[in-house]
Formats: structure tokens, sequence, C-alpha cells
């Protein structure tokens, strides 16, 4: 009985740097009488450093445009390439190997599972991509230090914070060493200062060389990032770039306009 | 082997903290599996019962009495009186060859006194075979007449184990000594108790019985109160019951065709009517199984549809984190397996263990005492498993082939 997954890691993406391209991009919702379309032809890159902030009104389809990022979802038209390879076409298996070592979500509700600790949640993904026990201990203890809860790594979410659940959620996130973490309204349920905290640990990440994208009502958030894509009914309407990538400009200090 | 370990801690932990979820899955086997095995236990302990109440009387035995003729024969008037003597036992064992076995029966009520207790209790002369055909086992370090005590005429007695009691109380009865009208017996065997719900003159476990020849020199009495006979199968006891009246006939010169001459009691019959009583209420109590199963199928079934629906989400989640839907289904299986599995054993505990315990309740001597039939029991259990198997499996499987976003907002 092999419970394990193949010890196997994607293709390293291509040199020019763009982790995600999207190409005419499409979800429609299909509810039956009627047939809504959520996105209505993306095109955008991201390369590798980026911390790109997406906003728009409630329904204007940023979500949508994360969950298929996340491969969470699957376009109903359009070209997806994550790291220079094509996700449409892949069978369930491979798209759950992409989510599992390419991509990390953090999500508005933390969807951490209640019955784990939090030191077993952020096992939780390294458990599916079939690292061994003691690596995956390791790893999760560290993630945890990483994000300041080394002390708690033995409590359940009902005995966490807000905050220190989003953390958790975080060091969960990153548990793969995913390309590019994706994170949806992150801040959305939290308080003033346990946002902010929040914030400050994805801006440390990006700082680190993480890709970034966050989808956000926060304008904290999107001062923060050093792209700010605007959506509105399914469509890219502005998409500017305040400063540059962390990687290429590694010897910033980050307070670049 | 990486996840195995984790997988069954995750389990553990899971069955653990969803204390009420685990609680109704396994409720609804145990349930079930109880419910169904119970039910015919209680049947088979009943048929069981009846059985052997109705062997308590005899093993498929014709019992016949000598009585009046009917029908006039040959010039001799009706309403008269047929005797039978030993002689007349000896003939039919020698003319009718389809008998199996055949005893007379001389039956009297007498004086019984053992030290300073007297009791009146109906004595039964009889032959060595009448033990067997009458099912009269003795208790370990007993026996029954034999054929030595027939030649001899021995004063031996064989007790019943109820009057033994009475009689000797604690004290084992073999080798006493009692006074039957006025003579020493010694006792030979106590009757092992036994069940039986019919009888023709008094319970046995009341009765004494002492060899035919002794019988005769104590009370002068000359002709038999009855006999039994039987054939070598209980189908033929029927034919044999005509050949007999027949030869009888012929012998003592009434009808063959008189069935009041000699009286007979064919307790096969009572035997055929039962199977066919209890043919009818296995079908009912079958019946009754299958539909307590489908009724427990559908309560576990339902409660795993629950399970599934409630856990759509996490198994969104666990998509979401990469698992891929061979794994989230083999841990929902495992769980689902354990659940089961620990349930329909719980509840074969409890079936057994009430059965166990039901002889205590003092009502054995009216049902029986359940019987729980290892096959029956864990066919049931493991029935309702594979119910509860995949009622959860096929929800699992759909919620897993979704996609995690549409998963993760159930």
């Amino acid at each position: 009985m092999n419970w394990a997954l193949p010890k196997r890691r994607a293709a390293a993406p291509p040199s020019n740097g763009h982790i995600i391209q999207m190409r005419a991009i499409r979800k429609v919702y299909d509810t039956g009488k009627i047939q809504v379309e959520a996105l209505r032809g993306i095109d955008f890159e991201v390369c590798r450093g980026e911390f790109v902030a997406v906003v728009g009104p409630s329904g204007s389809g940023k979500s949508t445009l994360l969950n298929l990022l996340g491969c969470l979802d699957t376009p109903s038209g359009g070209d997806y390439l994550l790291g220079g390879e094509p996700v449409a076409g892949l069978d369930k298996d491979r798209l759950a190997d992409v989510r599992n070592r390419r991509v990390g979500f953090v999500f508005q509700n933390f969807n951490l599972l209640p019955q784990l600790t939090a030191l077993e949640n952020v096992e939780m993904p390294m458990l599916f991509g079939g690292i061994g026990r003691k690596e995956r201990r390791r790893r999760a203890v560290e993630g945890l230090e990483k994000v300041g809860l080394g002390d708690r790594i033995d409590h359940r979410p009902t005995e966490l914070s807000g905050g220190q659940m989003q953390r958790v959620a975080i060091a969960r996130a990153l548990a793969m060493e995913p390309d590019i973490l994706l994170a949806d309204e992150p801040t959305g349920n939290l308080d003033t200062s346990s946002g902010t905290d929040v914030l400050s640990l994805l801006e440390e990440l990006w700082n680190q060389g993480s890709t970034l994208i966050v989808v956000t009502h926060d304008t904290a958030m999107a001062r923060r990032a050093n792209r700010v894509i605007e959506i509105r009914d399914g469509l890219v309407v502005d998409d500017q770039r305040t400063s540059t990538a962390r990687d290429s400009a590694a010897s910033s200090d980050g307070t670049a306009n | 082997m990486t996840g195995f370990g984790s997988f069954f801690m995750q389990l553990v932990r899971d069955v653990w903290t969803q204390k009420l979820r685990t609680f109704l899955t396994a409720f609804g086997i145990v349930w079930g599996t109880v419910a169904v095995s119970l039910l015919l236990a209680f049947g088979q302990g009943l048929y069981i019962h009846q059985t052997r109440s109705f062997a308590g009387l005899g093993d498929r035995i014709v019992i016949a009495w000598p009585s009046r003729t009917s029908l006039p024969f040959e010039g001799l008037g009706k309403g008269r009186r047929i005797r039978l003597d030993e002689s007349d036992i000896d003939f039919l064992r020698a003319q009718v060859p389809a008998i199996k076995a055949i005893s007379s029966e001389y039956a009297e009520g007498l004086q019984v006194r053992f030290g300073d207790r007297t009791r009146s209790v109906d004595i039964s002369g009889v032959t060595p075979v009448f033990g067997v055909m009458r099912n009269l086992i003795p208790t370990e370090g007993g026996r029954f007449i034999n054929p030595v005590d027939m030649d001899q005429r021995r004063r031996v007695v064989f007790v019943g184990n109820e009057i033994a009691e009475d009689l000797f109380g604690e004290s084992d009865p073999v080798g006493q000594t009692l006074f039957i009208h006025g003579s020493p017996f010694q006792v030979v065997g106590v009757l092992l108790a036994k069940d039986q719900d019919s009888s023709y003159s008094g319970r046995d476990h009341s009765m004494m019985f002492i060899p035919g020849s002794t019988y005769r020199a104590l009370t002068g009495q000359r002709y038999i109160n009855l006999f039994i006979f039987k054939a070598a199968t209980p189908d033929l006891n029927a034919a044999l019951t005509r050949d007999v009246t027949a030869a009888l006939g012929g012998r003592k010169r009434f009808d063959p065709t008189d069935t009041q001459a000699v009286q007979v009691w064919d307790t096969t019959e009572m035997f055929v009517f039962f199977d066919a009583f209890m043919l009818g209420f296995n079908v009912f109590l079958g019946l009754m199984g299958v539909l307590t199963l489908v009724v427990g199928g559908i309560g576990v079934s339902n409660i795993m549809n629950v399970v599934v629906e409630e856990r759509t989400r996490e198994i969104g989640i666990k998509m979401a984190l990469g698992a891929r839907s061979r794994v989230i289904l083999s841990q929902f299986m495992l769980e689902t397996m354990v659940l089961t599995g620990v349930g329909g054993a719980i509840g074969l505990a409890i079936s057994y263990g009430l059965v166990a315990i039901f002889p205590h309740f003092g009502l054995s001597e009216f049902l029986g005492n359940p019987v729980l039939e290892p096959q029956t029991a864990f066919l049931t259990a493991g029935l309702l498993g594979v119910v509860g198997f995949l009622a959860g499996f096929f929800p699992a499987r759909d919620a897993a082939g979704l996609d995690p976003v549409t998963a993760m907002k159930a």
C-alpha cells in the first residue's frame, strides 16, 4: 500500500521569468437558466519576485481569477501557463500535483482543519507531497517559527486568534516551497492590528524573494504591492507597476516609489 | 508507507474529535446488527426449545392404548374390551417386521417411602428400550433399566429428577434404597432434566420407572396399560400403525380398520405440524430480519451521506492543498471501514451479551434460550458494514470529483 505520492518535482519555470501567463481567460458560470460570465478575457503575466495586488469591486471576478490561478477551478476558455507549462488539459492528478507543489493558497476564512493542531495543518500539504514524517515535522516547525507561532504548534485552530490562524494558513501555504503564493482577501476576516501583522508578514516574505498575488479590498495592502491590477466586470481595466519586482531590485530597500 | 501512519493518526483524531458523528455512524450499525441478530437468535432458540420439548415425550414414537371395539366383527358385538398382555407385544415384535422398537408399559400410582418421607408416585413398569424411545437419559453415574433387571425381576428403580430431589434432597439418590408398595427398591439412575411440554400420564420428572417383570410380580397386574412403538423412520409410522392395528385385529378378533379398539397417538404428526409451523415462522422472521436490515441499512447510509456532506468542505480543502482524489478516498474508506468494523463488533458483542444473560430472566421455559449462529451474526454485521461503506464511498467519490472551489463552498 503506497499512500505517498511520487517524489517528483515539476519542471523549473523557464528562464524568461514569467511565472504566470494568462491569455484570453474566460470563466462562465452556468446556473442552468442564466449564464454568468465572471471573466471575459483576461490577459496578463506575472514575473518572479512580484507582489501583485488584485483590486476591484465585489463581483468583479477577482476571486474567480485567483481560483483559476491556483488551479482550484477550471477556466471556460483561454490559455494558462504556469511556470511555462500549460495547465489546461492536465488530468486531475496532475492538477493536484500542481496545487501541491507550484502554488500556495491563503484563504479569507483560513480553511484550517479544525480537528488538527497547527503543526498538523502545516504538515498536511507535505503529507500529500509524499515528504517523510521527520522531514515533514521539521519543516512544519520551522515554518511555524518563521510566522512567529513557534510556541503554538500544538494548538488547535479554535485555540488561536484570527491573526494566528491566518499565519498558520500562510505557513501551510509555504510548506511545499511553492513558486507562487496566492492569497484571497487574507486580511478580510481580521481586525486592523491582526491585519497589519499579516500584511507585514506577507511583505517580509516578498522581501525574501517570494512571488505574491493578493486579492484585496485593503488599500494598505495595495499600497505595499509593487503592482496593482484592477479588475472590473471580468476584465483587466488597469495594471500599474508602482515599484520593481524584488529579485530584480534586490538592493533596493523596498521604499522606492 | 510514508503516509500511512499519519493517515491512521489523523483517523484516530478525526474519530475522537467528531464524537457525535462517530457515535451516530457506529450506532446505526450497532443497532441494526443487534436487532437482526437477536431476532434470528430468538427464532432459532424457540425452534430448538420447541423441538426439544416435543422430544421430551419421546423420539417420534407412536403411543397405543388397548381400548374397546367400535365396530362389530365376525358376530362379535361392538364395545368389547380389548386387553393385551406381554405375549401380545412379543407377537407384534415377531409378526410386524416394520417395528423398529416396541415396549409395553404398566402404570399405576403407588405409595413410595424413603426414610420418613412418603409420596404417591406414578410408577411405570417398562422395558430397557423404553428409556431410549422416550428419551429418558440418566444423569452421570446412573443408568436406565437393563435386560438383566428384566430377566431377574430386580427391584431397581429409575427416578424422575424432581421426585428424586423431593425425596433425597442434596444427597445422591443412586445406590439408595426406597420402598415402593412396601418393597425395597434400589435406585439405579436419575433422569437428566429435560424439556417436556406434553405427556400422557404425568411429566417424567415426577415419575419412577421399574422393570415391567418386577412390576407384574409386585402388583399382580397382568394386562398392559399401553405400549409404545416406532418405525425405522418417522414417515413410516402411519403405515406401521395400520399394520399393528391389523395384526392385533387378527389376533384379538376385531375389525382391522377399527381405530378405536386400540387407540393411537402418533407423535410424529405433532412434529409434522410443528415443522410446518416453524417453516412459516422462520419465513416471517427472515422477512422481518431483511426488513430490519433494510431499515438499518438506510439509517447507516443516511448517516454516511450526512457525514460526507459535512466533510465535503474538508475534502475541498485537502484537494486545494494538493491531495489527489485517491488519497482522499483512501482516507475516507479507511475511516469508514474502521467505523463500521467497530460498530459491527460492538453490535455483535451486545448481541452475544444479551443472548448470554437471557437465561437469567426466567423466560426460558416459554421462549427457550436464544441461539446466535455466528454466520448469521457476522453476515448481518458484514452486510451493514458494506452498506455503510458504499453509502459513504459514493458521495465521497463525488465530492472528490468536484473542483476544489466547489467542494469548499459546500
